[in-house]
């Protein structure tokens, strides 16, 4: 195993033990704080699979992030008021229904938009992908059905069979099981022949066609099931919050999902994990001490940029990416 | 008259678009810079100007400041972060400008707090003015649309016709080159960079007087800008141009006749909202559909 590997695992280790010991502990809030970063390490882990095994820079993630939460909160809402949503069927709260609609739904918009972006490359391909992030964003707004501006709550957390997921600590397991599991799904993507060809078409795409692959399906394909797990932490941030609203749609999400990818390390495995973790950490250290703790964000933001390309992964396992 | 004073609105909308995408489509034509500071730069224009205007008493001092601290803190930044992120790729210019923006919006909010500020016109500027055909129109939203109007002529003079005009497009061209010809390339970057950030600070010094300045103002018209320029044509002054006018007129119209026709067919309160929220969707769909025929937008190079 190599050592990256190891850093990777532990990296889902510390998480993971962070949540158990803050339960045993009793500190329900530092539990509920894992649980946050494990949402947003998820989200992370949607947008590495295209941005950094594919090199597809979607600056528009968070449309995909609220879809799936929006998806989650219209079928509670419909299934603790008994609305008929379609054909009789008023929604629903069960978790292992939920989930697959969210990936549904946030995989059926971005397929649309994965394919006309996908015309572009470059800079036209990340201020494309966030154009359409705002329109999905003004779209919500413009829908007051659903709560419009001002989003909407639904008051009871849904429901997993066998664990109560009010208690902080049984959706905090429900949230690093989900994690785990995506991210053995994302390791054998990426030794797949299809992990090898999105790989080889960041590096270049022309030599991909002149090998006789198309890049395009390969692309679309990679971006579709980037969105479809972004769309499953959006199910999960709303079912953490009970609530959603077109924050988690805006342009400035788009950006906090791209920094927890960058701080980790892009295209690296458990990258996403890294990152959210210090995200969250930071969230709550720094803004104890200011109000004004973006700043200080901003500032290690930069310095990780400037100095430190690789992210934490980089630096710990002190190697350059290659492949 | 409606529609005549619509046009007009769509036109000053344009117009304000157009000194935001100016300076972001000149700095990547030229520098393959991707910055979303774009619209912190804006916002510390506008904030300068309501600062010195409600300091010194004069609208036009305020002006004065915030292009002077756009364009001086443009090149402050340009020295300092974005220089050495020329070479590097977008991903990395886009993550460094977005810590940029978290910078200085929280740094306005420290320094003026979460309440906006107001400017109020000098006497004037301000008032009404009778247009041939009878219609009344605010004043200062006729001056937007002339200082527009300038900008454009100024920089298509300068693009075109003079020695540093030469320069910047030597440098899109070929960067070597140009420095083995003794031009002082990293000063040329520095300028181009700051002359873009002072006609983002004046468009949000001018913007900031109709509506009111405060924190975050600036996103929302750089996610504009992005669209505009992409209609355009990365790189292109004129396709800048083109698209403003497109999307303001789109965006003023769209907003304006769209609740209208939806009431149609919807009761008349829904009919707002959603086509309030359609009209915003509209511009990403001209967007999406110029991407379709031409991804290289209006009046880009083939890319």
């Amino acid at each position: 195993m190599s050592r990256e590997m190891l850093i990777n695992l532990s990296m889902l280790a510390v998480l993971i033990l962070t949540g158990v010991i803050a339960h045993l502990a009793g500190q329900g809030f530092v539990v509920t704080l894992a649980t946050k970063a494990a949402i947003f390490a998820l989200a992370g882990m949607g947008l590495n699979l295209c941005l950094g095994y594919g090199g597809l820079i979607s600056f528009g993630h968070a449309a995909f992030f609220g879809i799936g939460g929006y998806v989650c909160g219209i079928l509670a809402l419909h299934a603790a008021n008994a609305m008929p949503l379609v054909a009789g069927w008023s929604g629903s709260n069960q978790m292992l229904l939920i989930w697959p609609l969210a990936m549904l739904g946030a995989g059926l918009i971005a397929v649309p938009i994965g394919a006309l972006s996908l015309r572009t490359s470059g800079v036209y391909f990340i201020m494309v992908t966030l154009a359409f992030a705002q329109m999905v964003y003004y779209f919500a707004i413009s829908w007051p059905q659903y709560g419009g501006d001002d989003g909407m709550s639904f008051y009871t957390r849904n429901q997993f069979p066998g664990i109560n997921t009010l208690k902080p600590f049984g959706f905090f397991l429900i949230c690093a099981g989900v994690l785990v599991v995506v991210t053995a799904v994302i390791a054998l993507i990426t030794r797949s022949r299809f992990g090898l060809v999105l790989g080889a078409a960041r590096q270049n795409r022309i030599r991909v066609e002149a090998a006789g692959i198309r890049p395009f399906p390969v692309l679309l394909t990679a971006f579709v099931l980037s969105a479809m797990i972004t769309g499953l932490a959006g199910a999960l941030y709303a079912d953490l919050n009970r609530f959603v609203s077109p924050t988690m749609l805006s342009w400035h999400m788009s950006g906090e999902i791209m920094v927890f990818v960058i701080l980790g390390g892009v295209g690296r495995l458990c990258g996403p994990v890294a990152g959210a973790g210090l995200y969250v950490l930071m969230e709550h250290l720094l803004g104890g001490i200011t109000d004004y703790w973006q700043i200080l964000l901003g500032l290690v933001l930069l310095t990780v940029v400037m100095l430190a390309p690789g992210g934490l992964i980089g630096i710990l396992s002190g190697r350059a990416r290659h492949g | 008259m409606l529609l005549a004073e619509q046009i007009l609105n769509g036109l000053q909308y344009g117009m304000m678009l157009f000194l935001m995408a100016a300076g972001l489509t000149l700095v990547f034509g030229v520098m393959g810079l991707i910055n979303l500071a774009h619209g912190a730069l804006y916002m510390l224009g506008a904030f300068a100007c309501a600062f010195v205007a409600g300091m010194s008493g004069s609208y036009l001092m305020g002006l004065a400041a915030s292009l002077a601290l756009a364009a001086g803190i443009g090149a402050l930044v340009e020295i300092t972060v974005l220089r050495r992120l020329y070479a590097r790729d977008h991903l990395d210019q886009v993550l460094a400008t977005f810590a940029l923006i978290l910078v200085f919006s929280e740094g306005c909010r420290w320094v003026f707090g979460n309440f906006p500020l107001y400017l109020t016109l000098p006497p004037w500027a301000s008032g009404a003015v009778t247009l041939p055909g009878g219609l009344q129109y605010p004043l200062f939203r006729l001056l937007i649309i002339l200082v527009g109007t300038l900008v454009a002529l100024a920089l298509y003079l300068l693009i075109t016709r003079t020695r540093l005009g030469t320069r910047i497009r030597a440098g899109e061209a070929d960067r070597e080159m140009t420095a083995a010809l003794g031009i002082d390339i990293a000063k040329l970057y520095t300028l181009v960079f700051a002359l873009g950030a002072g006609l983002a600070g004046l468009a949000g010094a001018l913007v900031g007087t109709i509506q009111s300045v405060q924190v975050g103002m600036g996103e929302p018209v750089l996610i504009l800008a992005f669209v505009v320029i992409v209609i355009g044509g990365i790189g292109s002054v004129k396709g800048a141009l083109a698209g403003a006018l497109l999307v303001g007129m789109t965006d003023t119209l769209g907003k304006a006749f769209l609740p209208g026709l939806l009431a149609g067919f919807m009761p008349q309160a829904s009919a707002n909202t959603m086509g309030a929220g359609l009209a915003s969707m509209l511009i990403y769909i001209l967007m999406a559909l110029v991407l379709v025929i031409r991804p290289q937008g209006l009046f880009g190079a083939k890319a």
